[in-house]
């Protein structure tokens, strides 16, 4: 089965080694405690940059705005004689940075890519402005703020060197432990996904903007904390802590370091500071420093992607890998179907249990507009709770269209979506996942970079703990619900012996079954099959209607398929489409029986031949 | 309330770096409409066009020259950049291509920088372009009047080669799709090659026009780069009608906005442009989800 989702504290005992002897090791070779201090600072902010890109994807070229904004605040509020207690300013710096990060965040985590990076970037260039001219008379503008105090512990002061090298040390440790919590927290789980595809996560049930917003507070308080802290440890705060230098330093240090890695950019920030201070004494190749990082830099991202702390990794897991990888067929082979019957499935009983006479899904003159294409025009039928309802058409028909509208993924042009008698349409994926509609889709939406269990668990997560929830601090697979709705979808796809295996290297059938799995993972009480038989080999074909004639007992099926033999087998009631219009509803011997049906799959072809 | 001769001086000064800022942008935008590419080493060509001036007057005095060689060298390293980085990158994620070029972007930078040390060069004003000229309502430099003149035709010329030439079809097309393009039999990758090469030129040749009136230093071109995301923000991605109207709309902010109250003038342009993207992410000539 699943290896446990946090077994391990050999990276926390690992940090704990390094950060004992790394003064006693490293002072020799060069390094001072000053520059410890700045390595532990670059590696405190970017604890939360980690989190935010490594984990989540979302590339931010503006957390020297949150730096800035917790060094300055903390800063001037010691230095202004505002208040007396270093921590209290500290911890005042580290809040009022997630509040920057609050508003930033809101405006940017709505866009994705490119938008999203220029948006970080424009919010860190207005900051550095800002602190540059019209608050100077808060911030020193272009002097900075000096005569910053250093803390005291039990009526000691916090001095320079050692135990100004401790202070650090301990709270980096600390960052590193919660980030390492939070990245094998449910809710990490869902960052990892919306790194992997976001679309689905979002089509689950988890809503992304919420997740994405709550991990960029993150790294914007990582980054107050560590900006505070540099202008304790070098009793001075300095103005470039806001400049754009800072947000790039800080994304170069952590490709270099190792990306999704949470000591990368620490391993990053040691390389770069130490050349720097070391390169520079060294006569003719001193002013190279930089070149040598930005080649370091250009190479690492062309062809060793990992990072020097994602290779050492790298170099620990890959046998472990190796051995899941192992004995996965390069295509489909027949040798591994799915079981030859379906098990019971003990997943989670549909949450609104409806009376049987009410329809489970109804469209109501639908109809789908693009430009002067009418992919789906007006309509309307129902899906009768418990049922297996097929919806059939030839190619360009509009099925794939009506479904999205169906979840809502699509907004109608016009008509709406009842489900159980509930409006849904204008909710989004996310909302109607909620609701308890499930779909699969015509081409596979999975997670690529993760196990076959941690896909799954990304859906079942989704109706047990809502939209959004913030529990950064239990293991994501500490739900025993969640757990057991992980090994039924699992079961029932016949994807056990895979468990533990990347989905990137599945088979395609594999991969298809997944697909479906994943739709059902979410315990939906509709489910929304969008050719579920396509591309799969006959032998598969066969296990498949299984499989859905079983999903069918226990909730309500929607089908779009292809395969007549399957449809005509399995489903209660077909709906026909034909260019966009509904062009019969009924039973399947009423649809075999009608002229209508028969004329549209046949009569294109008769239309184009000579009379 | 500042006095409007003040007033109509900034909004020529805003006219004058408005120019300017839509040629760099202008390079930076075919280049993300055609190939996708956010090019963050953008600044650092730029750069590099500065010190191509630099170097050529250097030798031969003549800014003619500097133009013509400097341009030439420019689309030499479009050529290399793209055939030897950019390409590889054509496929992978957004940030990917941004890790990349940013990377670049410091390469060039530090190459420089080693190579001409981090003092601050200056080149001279050509000689048509001494003195000052009265206005009427203010006094001007020449040389400052004549590039407005000089960028305008630049723009022109940028226009006429992708409105009014079969290669600034293809251009135009793959903006919208290029992979309808490419399935229409045109080979989309060497529209991509040369339209990369173009917008490197272009900021080359904004770099060389700028020269003589900044101290030409490495770094000089990062200010530049994110001024241009915000034109090309503010004109819509990929679109060049966009990072012209979008250039002189940042340079007027910068300038009427100083008349005002100059600690503000930046802080305004980047309100505009957080403000933009949120109401209207396309931009004022983009259309949604072309990039």
């Amino acid at each position: 089965m699943a290896a446990r989702v946090r077994g391990t504290l050999w990276p926390e005992l690992a940090v704990v080694a390094v950060l004992l002897v790394a003064p006693f090791v490293l002072l020799p070779l060069g390094f001072s405690y000053d520059l410890l201090q700045r390595i532990l600072d670059w590696g405190l902010i970017g604890l939360g940059f980690d989190l935010l890109f490594g984990a989540t994807g979302l590339l931010s070229f503006g957390q020297a705005a949150f730096y800035g904004t917790g060094g300055f605040v903390a800063a001037y509020l010691l230095v202004g004689h505002v208040i007396a207690n270093v921590w209290l300013a500290l911890v005042l710096g580290t809040i009022a940075a997630g509040l920057v990060g609050l508003v930033v965040g809101w405006l940017a985590v709505r866009r994705i890519g490119i938008y999203f990076t220029m948006i970080t970037l424009a919010f860190g260039e207005m900051a550095y402005f800002l602190e540059n001219s019209p608050l100077s008379h808060y911030t020193g503008g272009e002097n900075g703020l000096p005569g910053v105090p250093v803390p005291s512990l039990g009526g000691m002061p916090i001095s320079a060197g050692l135990p100004m090298y401790w202070l650090l040390a301990v709270l980096f440790f600390a960052g590193f432990v919660l980030a390492r919590r939070i990245l094998h927290s449910p809710f990490g789980a869902v960052l990892r996904a919306i790194k992997g595809n976001t679309t689905r996560t979002g089509m689950t049930g988890h809503s992304v903007p919420a997740y994405k917003l709550a991990v960029f507070v993150i790294a914007a308080l990582y980054a107050g904390l560590a900006g505070g802290l540099l202008g304790v440890l070098q009793s001075y705060m300095p103005p470039d802590a806001f400049a754009l230098d800072t947000s790039g330093q800080l994304v170069v240090q952590t490709v270099i370091g190792g990306v999704g890695t949470l000591v990368g950019p620490l391993v990053g920030a040691t390389l770069w500071l130490w050349l720097r201070d070391n390169l520079q004494q060294v006569p003719h190749v001193g002013a190279l420093w930089k070149l040598i990082l930005g080649l370091i830099f250009v190479l690492l991202v062309v062809v060793l992607k990992r990072g020097i702390a994602g290779e050492i990794r790298w170099a620990f897991t890959r046998r472990r890998l190796a051995a899941a990888e192992a004995g996965v067929p390069e295509e489909t082979g027949d040798a591994a179907v799915m079981p030859p019957t379906a098990p019971a499935l003990p997943l989670s009983a549909p949450l609104v249990v409806a009376r049987t006479d009410a329809p489970a899904l109804r469209a109501i003159g639908v109809s789908k507009f693009y430009g002067g294409l009418h992919a789906v025009e007006n309509v309307s039928f129902e899906v009768r709770t418990g049922s297996i309802h097929a919806v059939i058409g030839p190619n360009g028909a509009g099925k794939s269209t009506l479904f999205k509208m169906l979840k809502d993924e699509i907004a109608p042009t016009a008509g709406e979506v009842l489900l159980f008698g509930r409006r849904i349409t204008g909710l989004g994926p996310t909302r109607t996942a909620q609701l308890g509609i499930g779909k699969s889709n015509q081409l596979n939406q999975l997670f690529l970079d993760l196990t076959v269990t941690e896909n799954l668990r990304i859906a079942a997560l989704a109706r047990a703990r809502g939209t959004f929830r913030a529990d950064l601090w239990r293991a994501a697979d500490s739900l025993p619900a969640v757990e057991r709705q992980v090994a039924a979808a699992m079961e029932t796809v016949g994807l056990i012996h895979r468990a533990d295996v990347p989905v990137h290297v599945l088979p395609y059938g594999e991969k298809r079954r997944l697909e479906i799995g994943i739709a059902l993972a979410t315990g939906p009480n509709v489910l929304l099959l969008d050719e579920p038989l396509a591309g799969m080999s006959p032998a598969e074909r066969v296990a498949t209607r299984a499989l859905v004639r079983e999903i069918g007992r226990t909730r309500t099926l929607l089908i779009v398929e292809h395969d007549m033999d399957a449809i005509f087998e399995l489903a209660e009631r077909i709906t026909v489409l034909y260019e966009g219009r509904l062009l019969a509803d009924g039973t399947p011997d009423e649809i075999q029986g009608n002229q209508a049906v028969q004329d549209a799959y046949l009569g294109g072809l008769h239309e184009h031949e000579p009379a | 309330m500042p006095s409007a001769p003040l007033l109509l001086s900034q909004a020529f000064n805003g006219l004058a770096l408005g120019t300017l800022l839509a040629l760099v942008a202008s390079g930076l935008t075919i280049i993300l409409g055609t190939l996708g590419v956010l090019n963050f080493a953008h600044g650092a060509l730029f750069m590099l066009g500065a010190y191509a001036m630099y170097v050529v007057t250097a030798q031969t005095g003549s800014f003619f020259l500097g133009i013509l060689v400097g341009a030439a060298f420019m689309l030499v390293v479009g050529v290399v950049l793209e055939r030897g980085l950019i390409r590889l990158f054509y496929g992978r994620p957004h940030e990917d291509q941004i890790l990349v070029t940013f990377g670049a972007g410091i390469v060039i930078v530090e190459g420089v920088r080693a190579l001409f040390g981090a003092n601050t060069q200056s080149v001279p004003t050509p000689s048509w372009g001494q003195g000052i000229v009265q206005l009427g309502f203010l006094f001007y430099p020449t040389y400052r009047l004549e590039l407005i003149g000089i960028v305008a035709a630049l723009l022109f010329v940028l226009y006429l080669i992708l409105y009014r030439t079969s290669i600034g079809l293809v251009v135009r097309a793959g903006i919208e799709d290029a992979r309808m393009v490419g399935i229409l039999g045109i080979n989309v990758r060497r529209s991509f090659l040369l339209v990369f090469a173009l917008g490197v030129v272009a900021a080359g040749v904004s770099g060389m026009l700028y020269a003589p009136i900044v101290s030409v230093e490495p770094d000089m071109g990062s200010s530049f780069l994110v001024e241009a995301f915000v034109v090309i923000v503010i004109g819509g991605l990929g679109s060049y009608p966009g990072a012209v109207v979008g250039g002189l709309i940042a340079g007027e902010i910068i300038s009427i906005t100083s008349a005002f109250n100059s600690a503000y003038s930046e802080v305004m342009l980047y309100a505009v442009m957080a403000l933009l993207l949120v109401l209207r992410p396309q931009g004022l000539f983009g259309s949604e989800g072309r990039v």
